[in-house]
């Protein structure tokens, strides 16, 4: 058993912390440039936006742009494309989410190439493009539908749908 | 273990030398007088061929920064340079590349050494643990420099390899965006990657120079798992002994070394890094190199994303445990008839996972890929607990010279006297 006395705290041990308080602030204020350095820089966040004629794209169609370094898909569903995303229940979905709420008119999708998984680019030519219709990522597996939710496979959410506006019907501007 | 240094210099300079800085007698001791267990096998050579790779991976990988460009625009051509303009920079580059192949299965055969003999128990925790550390290091370091010649290959990795980040809840996606400096794998990553991928190796200098030191003072383990108890009797000293059979083994080694780089100097590599990087496109099957894909498997065996980040890397931190997973008291697997089995399955298994790494993901392949994860953990959390209460040793010599004595079965001369 120890015995245990109390000793009034001094003068010299409120410097001691003050002075080690000030050291541990002044630390963290030099040690945060250097993670801060890492982080995207303003030529790369001043590329935030990008803009596209989507008018050529015939329908059933899907165009692959640029964006932030990443691919966009813009893809011009067909009638039973739509049909297809609008009618699957969403109770079913690991990502619920209504095909309404992921679009801005229903023959556009507008989604980022970028597989939630682990970052792949999902393929969409046809023949390669899941069990849904959508895309299938062919590095763990992942299917996609036609609204661009996971179905199946190891990805955690849907692909991402990016900002975006209608400039004109034929003119979409990403970011 | 080697006591007080006794060295003295044979010159008046290195005289006047040492005793203003003993940098003679810690090298004399170190690597001369250094008692080693005079029951070693083979098996105890592959930390001479680690220096050696490390030193040849750090002079090569030197003269290659001399040539390389880190820019998305330039890197690939620049890596083409090197194979075609650059003096011996065919050499440089196979002899970088498939070092580090020898680099990895040197350390996965002095990893199962140490798995086999109990090399991990005390008083060699720390050891293995900065072994472990060393590892990790390792394969940071692998992973950023296959990043740097931009093909196909390198781009994908890396992109799948920093998105395991975002796993993390919540500040995942802020942590990748940090790693990657932008929206994407792109050139400040690739910059920041040749910067890391040139500092890492002197930092694995630094822990392979503690990792030295904790073994000088443990000692070394032995294929009979029992300490030196009398250094006259149980060792060897470290020169000629352990030196003469450390090179012998290294020009085996370097043979196979130079047949890979002279003869089949891309059979490890693959060929989808020939093409240069393309954001847009991802290869129809991304592969890792063949030294990662037992975790590749892991990885991907897990129907979960945040599941599968956890367990591919908790299959490397439960290493770091097993000087406490470990319940038994003989080290050997020698004197361990079970364990001896349940090892050798485990590193069936560990090749197996390997395999089924580079297969694609689905059917089968993943099925399988489970079953032999959870043998992986298993070992490690269920069996090695376990095991060392039920399990009945054999008799374990009482010294290391018994050991000997008992496969001569005469006699042990003692040539230190």
């Amino acid at each position: 058993m120890s015995e245990s006395t109390f000793v009034e705290p001094t003068r010299r041990d409120m410097l001691y912390i003050a002075t080690g308080a000030f050291a541990a602030v002044g630390a963290g204020a030099v040690v945060w440039p250097f993670i801060s350095q890492m982080n995207p820089d303003a030529s790369t966040v001043a590329l935030a936006s990008t803009e596209v004629d989507i008018a050529a794209i015939p329908e059933g169609g899907i165009l692959t742009v640029k964006w932030r370094g990443k691919p966009v898909f813009i893809r011009h569903r067909t009638k039973k494309e739509i049909e297809e995303a609008v009618t699957t229940p969403i109770a079913s979905l690991p990502d619920p989410q209504t095909d309404q709420a992921r679009v801005k008119k229903a023959d556009w999708l507008v989604v980022v190439g970028v597989c939630t998984h682990l970052g792949c680019v999902p393929l969409g030519a046809p023949g390669s493009r899941g069990d849904y219709d959508g895309w299938f990522c062919p590095c763990h597996g992942s299917h996609y539908d036609t609204s661009g939710r996971i179905r199946r496979g190891p990805a955690p959410t849907n692909l991402v749908v990016p900002q975006y506006d209608f400039l004109t019907d034929t003119k979409l501007r990403i970011g | 273990m080697s006591g007080h240094s006794t060295y003295v210099p044979q010159s008046a300079i290195g005289r006047w030398f040492e005793s203003r800085l003993p940098i003679l007698g810690l090298m004399h001791g170190s690597f001369v007088s250094y008692p080693t267990p005079r029951n070693l096998n083979y098996m105890w050579t592959f930390g001479a061929m680690l220096s050696f790779m490390l030193v040849a991976q750090i002079i090569t990988g030197i003269v290659l920064a001399m040539h390389y460009t880190p820019h998305v625009d330039f890197a690939f051509a620049s890596v083409e340079h090197i194979m075609r303009d650059v003096n011996w920079g065919w050499f440089m580059r196979y002899a970088h590349a498939n070092g580090a192949s020898m680099f990895f299965i040197a350390v996965y055969m002095h990893m199962f050494r140490g798995l086999y003999y109990g090399s991990y128990k005390a008083p060699r925790e720390v050891l293995w643990i900065l072994g472990v550390i060393i590892f990790l290091l390792m394969m940071a370091t692998a992973f950023m420099g296959y990043v740097l010649p931009w093909g196909q290959m390198s781009f994908w990795g890396a992109t799948v390899i920093t998105n395991l980040f975002s796993a993390i809840p919540l500040v995942g996606e802020a942590i990748t965006t940090w790693l990657w400096g932008g929206y994407s794998v792109d050139n400040p990553t690739l910059n920041r990657f040749f910067s890391l991928h040139y500092l890492l190796p002197f930092m694995l200098v630094g822990i392979v120079i503690l990792h030295v030191w904790a073994l000088h003072v443990v000692g070394q383990n032995n294929p009979a798992g029992v300490e030196v108890k009398n250094v006259q009797r149980d060792t060897l000293a470290f020169t000629p002994y352990a030196t003469a059979k450390d090179s012998f083994a290294l020009v085996l080694f370097l043979i196979v070394f130079a047949w890979f780089i002279f003869y089949v100097p891309n059979y490890l590599g693959h060929a989808d890094n020939y093409i240069e990087a393309n954001p847009l496109v991802t290869p129809a099957h991304i592969v890792p190199e063949w030294y990662f894909l037992p975790f590749y498997a892991i990885l991907r065996a897990i129907p979960s994303k945040l599941g599968g980040v956890v367990a591919m890397f908790g299959s490397i931190a439960v290493l770091a445990f097993l000087p406490w997973l470990d319940t038994s008291k003989v080290k050997s697997a020698s004197f361990r008839p079970v364990y001896k089995v349940f090892f050798w399955v485990f590193v069936l298994v560990s090749i197996g996972l390997g395999y089924l790494g580079a297969m694609p993901a689905e059917g089968g392949y993943v099925i399988a890929a489970r079953i032999l994860t959870a043998y992986y953990f298993g070992f490690f959390l269920l069996i090695m607990p376990l095991l060392g209460m039920f399990e009945t040793p054999k008799a374990v010599p009482a010294t290391i010279a018994d050991a000997v004595l008992a496969k001569r079965g005469n006699v042990v001369m003692n040539p230190a006297e």
